[in-house]
């Protein structure tokens, strides 16, 4: 019995180290909150409005909040939970209905994905939005088929997550096409004839875009050399010096922003002076963190371009300086990245479907989809008639200014 | 020349890892040595101890904070081995091999829980963290250190174990743990000592191997923790030697597949390794040799 009693006290003392050696940063302590404060209050919401009377919608957000893509997760969310804040009712048939996220974390996993997928069918979700991460969308496309919900991808850009299926939509470009127009920038802004490609593999997003690249620069009459790495890896100096015994004249890395923070440090210690060039998911300030100050050229192509609208940048910002919890979601400032540019639009979206619907049951909320328009921040959004694609031929390439921390405009750039 | 510069980088990278799996893999060995356990929670105190240390920097400077970061890692190996090992000395010894992975899981999910699951940017040591170049290949200072001082710390610890009455007493532990009790070792303070030891590594491994690879996630101590384990059974689960030379060979090995541009088999070598380890020479390399007591 004295035993138990100081094992427990033990237990209670282990906790409380561990508290205590972590209390010292502020930004850990909020970010803490965020999460549970997430699904507290959309616990919250869901009494309020049957007291008042107001009728519900619920719009299912499945998106990482933690894992490999967590931080670009997080800054999707905030663009839907700024949008929702500021437009947080619907009108539906005729009727009110105030609109209520319910929001899960899918940890970027691809293996974790259908139960939080399930939640939300379990929620009665009329509409998802999401996932950041092709391969996590994947995985949760079946339960929102069987479900009959339909899902609107925010950034997920592989093809794999809209083909063959009708019930999933999305609201960015693909693959095919920003493969290729990273390729044609490489070609002709570096005149580069040899490329080194390191993904990630049994990453659908990381090897689908590797593809991709890789047939469109080729196609150009350049030189690959490609390679992968594994799920854990944080040791990239072989992958670094390979690139630089190959000669190659540009790095390309579509892989997520927590790898690529490790490859930029590691690139920058070994004095690595090609540009590095990656996909949208690089579009993040983690990767603008890890740059600045280093000796590095970093070249992205992405959805947004901040400055694209006065009146959402202004919007958001202030509602990022005005929520420390938003802010540490951030990533601890208020540098707008595309993706939260990207929710914003989609969570519209879906307010537009819903309101074309004229109901808040799933299966008209889908058949409504196929005809949805809607000019948003981050440009026209219009579904083709065969994947429910967005129809989207420009891309944003940016540089990361690794004085200033922030990101330089380049070019507007589409396929020829 | 060329050819050096060429590939030094990859000998470089290896010997660093292997450095940093040498100081983790100790922490299996020792434990495993004495107990009979394999402490599954070890990867994540490694972890931990990162954590703790990006927290430290923020509030505190830096000479305060890295010793700071070895005391609270090696007070919470002290009391993962009270609460979650201690009561169940006694009990069938799958009981407690199921606790070490509760506690690895309960690090984890407290970590994913304090940091809201991003990868947290490690600080930047001074000195260490500096880029230097070698022959012409350019890396962080640290790359150099690691082996030196992973060594100089092996040779501490065996000379710590032969001449001191607390590696006697260790010794003894290992050699016979029932009979050591009876001769008046006192096996709590021993087994205390050996998980302080172990963890006092693991604070330092944690600063070299974050120094290079700045991310810290609450999964970050898996892989590492994995690849030290290989390295200490490859070298013969017990023996210090052994996990050290292990960790060496497994750390270049790797780097080396890498560098042959066989990316896609560097971890799956890894674990091939361990099996034909296991199959060809089951106590490792240098592991004691099985005798039955019965």
């Amino acid at each position: 019995m004295k035993k138990r009693v100081l094992a427990m006290a033990l237990v209670a003392a282990m906790a409380g180290t561990m508290l205590t050696g972590c209390g010292g940063g502020s930004g850990s302590d909020s970010n803490a909150d965020s999460s549970s404060a997430g699904s507290e209050s959309t616990g919250a919401e869901a009494e309020a409005p049957a007291a008042d009377g107001a009728k519900v919608v619920k719009i299912g957000v499945y998106e990482p909040a933690s894992g490999d893509n967590g931080a670009g997760g997080k800054q999707e969310v905030l663009g839907m939970q700024y949008a929702n804040q500021t437009t947080p009712t619907v009108e539906i048939g005729g009727e009110e209905y105030s609109v209520q996220l319910e929001i899960v974390d899918n940890e970027s996993s691809n293996d974790k994905g259908p139960s939080a997928a399930s939640s939300l069918v379990g929620a009665n979700v009329s509409v998802v939005l999401g996932s950041y991460g092709s391969g996590v969308s994947i995985a949760g496309s079946d339960v929102f088929k069987e479900a009959g919900i339909p899902a609107i991808g925010v950034t997920c850009t592989n093809p794999q997550v809209t083909e063959g299926n009708t019930h999933y939509f999305r609201i960015c470009f693909l693959d095919p096409f920003q493969g290729t127009v990273l390729a044609n920038f490489a070609n002709e802004n570096f005149s580069a004839k040899k490329a080194y490609i390191l993904t990630k593999q049994g990453d659908d997003y990381s090897t689908g875009l590797g593809h991709y690249f890789k047939e469109a620069f080729t196609g150009l009459g350049g030189e690959v050399k490609e390679d992968v790495f594994q799920e854990g890896n944080s040791d990239f100096t072989s992958y670094i010096t390979s690139a630089k015994n190959e000669g190659a004249e540009v790095f390309f890395a579509p892989v997520s922003t927590e790898a690529a923070a490790l490859i930029i440090e590691q690139a920058a210690a070994q004095g690595m002076t090609i540009p590095m060039m990656a996909g949208d998911t690089w579009d993040s300030n983690v990767i603008l963190n890890a740059a600045k100050g280093k000796d590095v050229q970093i070249y992205v192509t992405t959805f947004y371009q901040e400055g694209g609208n006065a009146d959402f940048d202004n919007g958001f910002k202030e509602y990022i300086n005005g929520d420390s919890t938003a802010k540490a979601n951030n990533g601890g400032d208020d540098t707008i990245s595309a993706v939260s540019a990207m929710g914003y639009d989609a969570y519209y979206v879906a307010l537009e479907a819903l309101k074309a619907a004229g109901s808040t049951d799933p299966a008209a909320v889908n058949e409504a989809l196929w005809k949805v328009t809607y000019t948003g921040v981050s440009g026209n959004i219009a579904f083709d008639e065969v994947n429910g694609d967005a129809l989207r031929d420009t891309a944003y390439v940016k540089c990361a200014n690794t004085e200033s921390g922030a990101w330089d405009f380049v070019a507007e750039q589409g396929v020829n | 020349m060329e050819w050096i510069t060429r590939n030094l980088p990859y000998l470089m990278a290896g010997v660093s890892v292997g450095g940093q799996y040498a100081l983790i893999a100790i922490g299996y060995t020792m434990v495993y040595g004495i107990l009979r356990l394999i402490n599954f929670a070890h990867g994540d105190i490694f972890m931990v101890a990162g954590l703790v240390m990006v927290y430290a920097v923020t509030a505190m400077p830096i000479y305060i904070a890295i010793p700071l970061m070895i005391v609270v890692t090696v007070l919470l190996g002290f009391l993962v081995e009270r609460v979650a090992y201690k009561p169940l000395r006694s009990a069938p010894r799958m009981s407690i091999m199921i606790s070490a992975i509760g506690v690895s899981y309960l690090l984890q999910n407290m970590a994913l829980y304090v940091t809201g699951g991003l990868s947290q940017q490690y600080p930047t040591v001074p000195w260490i963290s500096d880029t230097v170049t070698v022959l012409g290949a350019t890396t962080k200072r640290v790359t150099l250190i690691t082996p030196v001082l992973t060594i100089i710390l092996v040779v501490a610890l065996v000379l710590l174990i032969k001449k001191t009455k607390i590696g006697m007493a260790m010794r003894a532990a290992s050699r016979d743990f029932e009979t050591s009790q009876l001769m008046g070792i006192k096996i709590n303070s021993v087994i205390s000592m050996t998980f302080i030891i172990g963890t006092f590594l693991a604070a330092v491994g944690s600063l070299l191997f974050f120094t290079n690879y700045t991310g810290v996630t609450p999964t970050a101590g898996a892989m590492p923790g994995l690849k030290a384990f290989v390295a200490a059974v490859f070298g013969g689960i017990g023996s210090i030697p052994g996990a050290v030379i292990g960790a060496f060979i497994i750390g270049i090995c790797e780097n080396i597949i890498k560098g042959l541009g066989w990316t896609t088999f560097s971890d799956a070598f890894t674990f091939a390794l361990l099996i034909v380890i296991l199959i060809a020479k089951p106590t490792g390399l240098f592991g004691e040799k099985a005798t039955d007591k019965v």
